[in-house]
């Protein structure tokens, strides 16, 4: 039996310690809106924050973020208005949204860390895979959330 | 569909009784807690589910009217990003003449439509097919509910339906000045059956249609509330993970379930094969982790049946082999090829050969299935809904009105989530559980290497030259390497070959994919030949975004640019010259508008630096079995390092609107998205087989393109002929590898004939 606590709740989750955090959340817990797609690290669907930071929670082993803050997309914001959401709502990012909570989720890190940016940073800190295509405006819209939290 | 809705109204409690044991104690959740919207919603995040109320009125079978004026449209096509939902409802909304801002969607009932007779027409989403067969009818129901709620309020007032108007959902009577709202006659409108079906409007009188439109369920999407098939829960749901014959069509031979029986979790180990489901095993546990840990640890065997030993190298060289057997299928001849070929002193010659592709779709194939006495339950992403059900009647053994089909959101589609076998493997694993609703996922493994594939195909081309560069003759032959799983359906969907008047051919399952693109020449050749072979493999092979183009337009518009080069012509004004003097000038103008369109756009001719270069393609998606078109231009800007390294700068696509867009904002994304899956492939996609199995796994050796590989994409559109166009949704992917690979050549000299580009040597000094 483990304790984890996600958007500020605490769960006690009977799994194996090794089980990964995307798992627990999706199973367990019952939160669906964080995605299985690659079980390697690779696509980043399944991103979420441990203590603000992204990680690929489809090889994070659940005890080892025991008693941690785990926040997913459900417990990004109230009501989704994220800037990070709200921007990719204004965007009309989503194709067929499956990275798209990772994608979000990845962005809010981000922009947690750098509030304005560059393209280049983007880049480099957005690895997060999208079969659609929709990288073009994710940019835009991480900008966009960008603006929105300024001026907030 | 009462068991899902009495689903959504209570609270979901996960305890260990519950679930049997194992899960989070004590919970309680509900069982759609992911986050909730700010707005109204447009959609449920279960989309098979009814937003609309007790007091919601039906009127006809795709409109439900609430009091306070909200209209519900139903939807019969799949959502897998192409923002389907959102122009299925415009084109119904068009003719409604309600309040947009007031528009909700729900999927149609799949299993209404069985039980009344196909009344919502067709529930697959296929073939560009949405918009271009569903117009006519959505339009017309859209319409049929307006003159019913026209009718219903000429009554109340008792005054000739001539004398009313209606704008945004309110019905005026312009002599009295009285108004009444959709909402207050939608009760009456329900009662009143239409003595004739009105017309319906044409394409300029559209308001709605034309205009960009968010789309209804991105909000879902941006805060994990929209269910996916592999998203669902039930009560009492069981985990299944699968492992299927790593040999196609080989057998189980036998597995050691005492290993695994007593790990935590596990319930149970199912065998599953039959017709039309590859043979595997399963573990059914508590929670898909325990599942599949649990498959994973447990020792099994297979029989490989005769296809042990075939592998990618062998198919492409008995392919190479076959290029000059005799008895090639004729599909065209004009002329005198053959003879002029023998007797030509110069032939320009090529072979091309692209690989097996996979759909990768970002969500892995699963599907939930409940197989009780009574009914049978089916939750999954489904691009073909209509003969999911037919399928799960035949493999649970019941009439199709006991199936119920919840249609999920899809977490990408391209063809993958229309073959079924997801939903046959589901109800055969079900069917074993005592009426147990089992959630069956694929690993991201097993989902690439099960997939329907994009077939590999080789090609050869040759052609004379006048001595003013034209082509005087011209011989296509393609040896088609495609498993026949799929081409009668194909057929089916497409109306069938043999329905094509002309072309003296027998209707051959398959055959279309392998002609699609060729069979008509676009340019102009007097003396023209296209044959094909087509030979068999055991490669599942299906339906891939653009179907047949991918493969057939990388030859066609790769060769058009030899023969110019050849010719000592510039790429474009040679395909420019080619199509004005082509006889069959039908469409002539109308390519060259659009050709001369992306070429104005890219300054096409410029001087470029040193190792970049410019590519041009084109087409118009032409089919057999069907007169619409779309014409599609491309430019690709790329720059080639000294070391080889590719960088696609700009990909330019100017394309052929025809009278309308549904909606140009999904439109333009729907270009997006095929130019990115077309690099994808074009730089580094291939499936390969070794040892009778798919080699590549995952998105490392499987990639996709990264977000740092993506070029500035340019959509101009161009209103170029008059009739509504094929569709959108597949109608450019066909010309981004040739058009990169033209470019490759320009840059750098290096003519590209077979695909990826990662198995080629780009360098140069």
């Amino acid at each position: 039996m483990l304790s984890m606590k996600v958007n500020r709740k605490t769960y006690r989750v009977d799994v194996e310690p090794e089980t990964p955090l995307l798992w627990v959340i999706r199973d367990s817990i019952g939160l669906t809106g964080t995605k299985f797609s690659c079980g390697k690290a690779l696509c980043g669907a399944c991103t979420v924050h441990v203590n603000g930071k992204p990680v690929r929670s489809c090889v994070v082993p659940a005890s080892r973020v025991v008693g941690q803050e785990i926040t997913t997309i459900e417990g990004l914001s109230p009501n989704a208005q994220h800037p990070a959401q709200i921007a990719w709502r204004e965007a009309d990012v989503p194709e067929c949204g499956y990275c798209q909570s990772g994608q979000i989720m990845a962005a809010a890190a981000l922009l947690a860390n750098k509030s304005n940016p560059t393209d280049a940073e983007i880049e480099r800190e957005i690895t997060n895979l999208c079969r659609c295509g929709t990288y073009l405006r994710i940019r835009q819209a991480i900008h966009r959330a960008a603006q929105i939290t300024a001026r907030a | 569909m009462s068991t899902t809705s009495e689903l959504n109204r209570r609270e979901f409690i996960v305890t260990a009784a519950a679930v049997g044991g194992g899960l989070a104690l004590g919970l309680t959740f509900p069982i759609s807690s992911a986050g909730l919207a700010v707005d109204a919603a447009k959609i449920s995040g279960r989309p098979w589910e009814s937003l609309a109320g007790k007091s919601d009125i039906e009127v006809g079978p795709w409109v439900v009217i609430a009091p306070d004026d909200t209209v519900t449209i139903r939807i019969g096509q799949s959502e897998m990003g192409q923002g389907v939902i959102t122009s299925c409802a415009k084109m119904l909304a068009e003719e409604l003449e309600c309040d947009w801002s007031k528009v909700r969607a729900e999927y149609v009932s799949v299993n209404r439509h069985f039980r009344e007779n196909k009344v919502y027409k067709r529930l697959n989403t296929t073939s560009s097919s949405s918009v271009r067969l569903g117009r006519p009818y959505l339009q017309q129901a859209g319409a049929s509910a307006r003159e019913r709620l026209m009718a219903a309020a000429a009554e109340t007032w008792g005054v000739p339906r001539a004398e009313l108007t209606v704008k945004d959902g309110v019905i005026i009577h312009k002599a009295t000045g009285r108004t009444l709202r959709y909402g207050q006659v939608a009760q009456k409108a329900a009662t009143i059956k239409l003595a004739a079906e009105p017309t319906i409007k044409t394409p300029d009188q559209y308001t709605l249609i034309k205009k960009p439109t968010k789309l209804l369920d991105a909000p879902l999407k941006v805060n994990g509330s929209a269910v996916y098939g592999i998203d669902v829960r039930l009560p009492a749901m069981l985990y299944a993970a699968v492992k299927t014959t790593p040999v196609f069509k080989g057998k189980v031979k036998n597995y050691d379930s005492d290993a695994i029986k007593n790990r935590p979790g596990v319930r149970a180990v199912v065998e599953f094969g039959g017709p039309e489901i590859e043979a595997g095993v399963a573990v059914i546990a508590d929670s898909y982790w325990r599942a599949k840990t649990a498959l994973d640890a447990m020792p099994i065997e297979w029989d490989e049946g005769t296809h042990g030993g075939d592998n990618s190298q062998g198919f492409f060289q008995i392919s190479r082999a076959v290029l000059d057997d005799p008895g090639a299928k004729v599909v065209t001849k004009v002329g005198d090829p053959e003879g002029l070929l023998k007797n030509a002193s110069q032939v320009v010659e090529a072979v091309y050969e692209v690989p097996y592709l996979d759909h990768t779709v970002m969500e892995p194939i699963n599907c939930t299935a409940k197989v009780t006495a009574d009914r049978v339950d089916i939750w999954v992403g489904s691009q073909d809904p209509e003969n999911a059900t037919i399928d799960a009647a035949k493999v649970a053994g019941v009439p199709v009105e006991k199936i119920y089909l919840h249609n999920c959101f899809l977490g990408g589609g391209f063809g993958r989530r229309g073959n079924q076998d997801d939903v046959r493997q589901a109800v055969s694993i079900a069917k074993q559980l005592d009426g147990r609703p089992v959630k069956v996922i694929w690993s991201r493994e097993e989902t690439t290497r099960h997939g329907y594939y994009r077939p590999m195909r080789v090609s050869r081309f040759r052609a004379a030259l006048r001595p003013d560069g034209m082509p005087l003759v011209w011989h296509t032959r393609v040896v088609g390497m495609d498993e026949d799983v799929f081409g009668a359906k194909l057929v089916a969907a497409e109306g069938g070959i043999a329905s094509q008047p002309g072309t003296g051919r027998a209707g051959e399952p398959g055959d279309e994919q392998l002609i699609r693109g060729l069979h008509q020449l676009p340019y102009q050749v007097p003396n023209q030949l296209f044959d094909y072979h087509l030979r068999k493999t055991h490669v599942p092979t299906g339906p891939w975004t653009s179907v047949g183009r991918s493969q057939n337009e990388f030859f066609l518009e790769t060769f058009v640019d030899e023969l110019a080069h050849a010719a000592g012509k510039d790429p474009y004004q040679y395909r420019r010259a080619l199509l004005a003097a082509n006889p069959d000038s039908r469409f002539s103008k109308s390519w060259i508008q659009v050709l001369s369109a992306v070429a104005d756009k890219t300054d096409w001719g410029r001087q470029l630096p040193a190792g970049t270069g410019m590519g041009i393609a084109i087409g118009d998606s032409r089919r057999l079995s069907r007169k619409e078109i779309t014409i599609c231009a491309a430019v690709a800007t790329v720059s080639v390092s000294k070391k080889g390294a590719v960088r696609v700068e700009r990909f330019d696509v100017a394309m052929d609107t025809g009278p309308f867009l549904v909606n140009p904002l999904a439109a333009e994304r729907q270009v997006e998205m095929q130019v990115t899956m077309g690099l994808a492939a074009t730089l580094r996609q291939e499936i390969t087989i070794e040892k009778g199995c798919v080699v590549q796994s995952n998105f490392d050796d499987y990639p996709l393109l990264r977000a740092t590989e993506i070029p500035e994409i340019g959509v101009h559109w161009v209103r170029a002929t008059d009739d509504p166009i094929a569709g959108i949704g597949e109608e450019v992917v066909g010309w981004v590898a040739p058009a990169v690979c033209n470019a490759i050549f320009a840059a750098t000299g290096k003519r590209i004939r077979s695909l990826p580009l990662k198995n080629h040597d780009l360098s140069w000094t």
